[in-house]
């Protein structure tokens, strides 16, 4: 049976408008809601109902940030994850924290806990790189299934259905894998009060990039994070005919 | 300063995507060569050739790239990284380039930098973060650059004009990781939703799946795409690959309609960089019409087919 890691990042709510910070270094975080990443609830989910189903044996959860990312593990602890891993990483290191060191302590981790599968969110909709499973894989050198919305794990394969533009893909892996969750894979559950209570009692280990010797230098500088160009509203229309007669004098139609 | 643009095929015919990657690569300056990669691809080489500012096409044919796995091509990258010392290593961000390009990244150690929308000078690039809702410049000091680019971006390079030199690319170890099973692409006649000139999406005030046939009907007569709400997804009206937002797909196609749709955050966070934004709503405090180029207050079952028809 396989040893699953999914990973869990903290990322403000996708409900939330975004706030430009006006010295245009970031976004405002500080009280705003976060939550787990929509992507990685997916990843969850489905590391989960491989358990379930017996095929896999155990979940770990990791998050890389600050105090407050176990609240996110606590997440997926609740929703049934067994046990979780925080990797610290504060302050300057969290700023400029990139994929690329995600990728790097994930692999470290899933050899140091024997993992056969990793399952991530296809990407994290704060920075939307969609980049950390491929480089996870990348750096383990193991197979990757990007964009899945299938998976059928078998001992040493695994089928993976991908979203690809046009359609669907399908596309064998040898073991161990690495697994990056689309929309479709599956329905995350909600955690319920009762394993909300249960996951408080679920063990959770600390670490940091340092004891796992991965280098937080970052070769990405942002200059600036601006407001995107502001639409102004339009007019409205009376009727379809004028409606129709606007978009064709505009040559949009 | 020289690029590497990872082209891309399907059945041996050049992607779109691949011309605005070209394009971008323009503008960063320097030589362009492209790597193309598949079962059969010569036709494709071909064709790139001729595209305006590629001086060189290496060409990986064979079973080896049958369905152009990551895994595959990644070794081949590398290799051709090594002797070729590029600056920047760009490719579309298509599902293929997106798998593809992160993997290169890790094996080369540099940090890549996903979906541009803009080039700044050789070094600095601009992005969306938060689906669109900041615009982020990034400086790379890697000292290779490796880049997606998003194709709605960039104008597609000219088709003609060019002269590359076409060679075999270097023969690389074979992919033992992972297989290329088959493929099933929507069968719709309609344009696919990424890629489409016009968008009409509905949203709960569909009320149900059924009539979303009234917006494949206006669709059609407009070879448009159709896309849909999270909450008519959510509603279960439509599946999920039609959702156009920040947890769905990215558009921004000439002309998008937007049919009894609210204007979630989440939903105009996936089309707000249209050219043009229609929208059809019969309540005229609904949020979507604040970003409406064209704003109708009416009910949809009454002005979509009123629309179709006198297309």
């Amino acid at each position: 049976m396989a040893r699953v890691l999914v990973g869990v990042k903290r990322v403000i709510d996708y409900a939330v408008k975004i706030r430009v910070k006006p010295d245009k270094t970031g976004v405002v975080t500080e009280g705003v809601k976060h939550s787990m990443n929509p992507f990685d609830e997916i990843a969850v989910e489905e590391a989960i109902r491989l358990r379930e189903k017996k095929q896999a044996s155990e979940v770990v959860a990791v998050t890389c940030g600050p105090t407050q990312n176990q609240e996110t593990l606590r997440t997926a602890l609740a929703m049934g994850a067994d046990r979780g891993i925080h990797v610290e990483v504060q302050g300057k290191d969290y700023e400029s924290m990139t994929p690329l060191h995600v990728s790097k302590i994930l692999a470290k981790l899933a050899e140091q806990e024997k993992a056969d599968l990793i399952i991530l969110g296809k990407q994290a909709i704060d920075g939307d790189c969609n980049q950390t499973a491929q480089m996870t894989a990348s750096i383990l050198d193991w197979a990757q299934g990007t964009f899945a919305s299938e998976i059928k794990l078998e001992d040493s394969k695994m089928t993976v259905i991908r979203e690809i533009d046009g359609g669907l893909e399908t596309v064998e892996l040898k073991m161990p894998a690495v697994v990056s969750a689309d929309l479709r894979l599956n329905e995350p559950r909600y955690a319920t009060l009762p394993n909300i209570m249960k996951a408080k009692k679920k063990k959770v280990a600390k670490t940091s990039p340092a004891d796992l010797g991965v280098d937080m230098k970052s070769s990405i500088e942002v200059l600036e994070v601006v407001d995107p160009p502001e639409r102004e509203a339009g007019i409205k229309v009376e009727s379809v005919e004028q409606l129709v007669g606007k978009l064709k004098d505009g040559g949009v139609i | 300063q020289s690029t590497l643009v990872i082209a891309e095929q399907s059945d041996d015919s050049l992607t779109p995507i691949t011309l605005n990657a070209v394009s971008a690569a323009q503008k960063i300056g320097g030589d362009i060569s492209c790597l193309i990669a598949g079962e059969n691809c010569a036709k494709a080489a071909e064709a790139l050739s001729k595209v305006e500012g590629v001086s060189k096409v290496l060409v990986a044919e064979g079973g080896n790239y049958k369905g152009c796995m990551a895994e595959a091509l990644t070794p081949l990258v590398q290799n051709l990284q090594s002797s070729s010392s590029y600056t920047h290593i760009l490719a579309g961000a298509s599902a293929f380039g997106k798998s593809l390009l992160p993997r290169v990244a890790a094996k080369l150690d540099v940090e890549p930098i996903s979906d541009i929308i803009g080039v700044k000078s050789a070094d600095t690039f601009v992005r969306t973060i938060y689906a669109g809702n900041a615009i982020q410049t990034v400086k790379s000091s890697a000292n290779v650059k490796v880049i997606t680019v998003r194709g709605t971006s960039f104008e597609a390079a000219q088709t003609s004009g060019g002269s590359g030199v076409v060679e075999k690319a270097p023969e690389t170890e074979a992919n033992s990781l992972s297989a290329w099973l088959s493929q099933e692409l929507s069968k719709s006649d309609r344009p696919e939703l990424t890629a489409a000139r016009v968008v009409i999406s509905g949203g709960r005030g569909m009320k149900n799946g059924e009539n979303f046939q009234l917006l494949y009907d206006l669709a059609d007569k407009m070879s448009a795409a159709v896309g849909a709400s999270r909450a008519a997804v959510d509603a279960g009206y439509v599946p999920n690959d039609m959702q156009v937002g920040q947890t769905g797909k990215i558009v921004a196609p000439e002309l998008y309609i937007a049919v009894g749709i609210s204007g979630a955050i989440q939903h105009l966070a996936g089309m707000k960089d249209s050219k043009t934004i229609v929208a059809i709503n019969k309540d005229p405090e609904a949020p979507i019409f604040q970003v409406s180029d064209f704003g109708l207050v009416e009910d949809l079952f009454k002005a979509v087919p009123e629309m179709t028809k006198m297309l």
